[in-house]
């Protein structure tokens, strides 16, 4: 099942800088395994929702073409340090992960 | 639900397929319209996954930056950044031009979020990478070439 991701919220001035690391194969559905020659299933993150304090930030719609465990980096100007950040993702498998911090 | 999707996505391509399901009741409209834009993304040229993201003819805008290598050594990990000084930015969208389904990925800011966001694809050959973004209902987008000696995709 899903890895735990990484995240960090730091604020350089009045902006929050979020860095997102996500754990996932990303698979495209056009690599083939080396051993079989079968075509790897894909097997990709789709959807990322970002929320600070509550409110939605970022939704993002990922394809495929996002490398190995996909790394996002986004800035929001508003939010104060202590705010709590929330970050989620859905696979097309319908795997499920969500990490929270709070920004530094 | 989503063994049949594929099933209905694999007859024809994307959005009218699903029109036709969702007349005949083969899918809830809520299903159909999970939020992720399978037709955007499983376009295979620059032009569908522009239609499929609902952009037409986008105005070539200086005020989006993309930084990106010149040169990328390995196709599989190219990091990618874009900055939007375009006020009220709403989205920004990265396709990677030559690669088999251009559209790799497409963010969507609010709640002070600014024009930024930086994130590492995958490029199959040496192409032009483009930002599209949406600001106050139009659109604008730039491009930058990364050269790709190490493709990324296949394998």
């Amino acid at each position: 099942m899903a890895e735990p991701m990484r995240i960090r919220a730091t604020m350089t001035g009045d902006v929050a800088d979020v860095k997102v690391l996500m754990n996932h194969p990303m698979e495209t559905g056009q690599r083939k395994d080396a051993k079989t020659g079968q075509l790897v299933p894909a097997h990709f993150i789709q959807e990322v929702t970002a929320t600070i304090g509550g409110a939605t930030v970022l939704s993002a719609n990922l394809g495929s073409g996002v490398s190995k465990n996909p790394y996002l980096g986004f800035k929001v100007k508003g939010p104060k340090a202590g705010d709590k950040v929330v970050v989620n993702w859905t696979d097309n498998k319908g795997d499920k992960n969500t990490a929270e911090t709070t920004i530094a | 639900m989503n063994a049949l999707r594929r099933n209905v996505l694999k007859g024809a391509a994307g959005a009218s397929t699903v029109a036709i399901a969702v007349a005949a009741g083969l899918l809830k409209p809520t299903q159909a319209m999970a939020a992720w834009n399978a037709a955007a993304f499983d376009a295979k040229n620059v032009g569908g996954a522009m239609k499929g993201l609902g952009v037409s003819a986008p105005v070539d805008s200086k005020d989006i930056a993309i930084k990106a290598p010149d040169i990328a050594e390995n196709g599989a990990v190219v990091p990618v950044e874009v900055t939007s000084n375009i006020a009220g930015t709403t989205s920004i969208a990265i396709l990677a031009e030559k690669n088999g389904t251009p559209l790799v990925a497409d963010f969507t800011l609010s709640g002070g979020a600014m024009g930024f966001v930086s994130t590492r694809i995958k490029m199959g050959q040496t192409s032009l990478v483009r930002a599209v973004v949406k600001a106050g209902g139009k659109s604008y987008t730039a491009a930058k070439e990364v050269k790709v000696t190490i493709g990324g995709c296949g394998g």
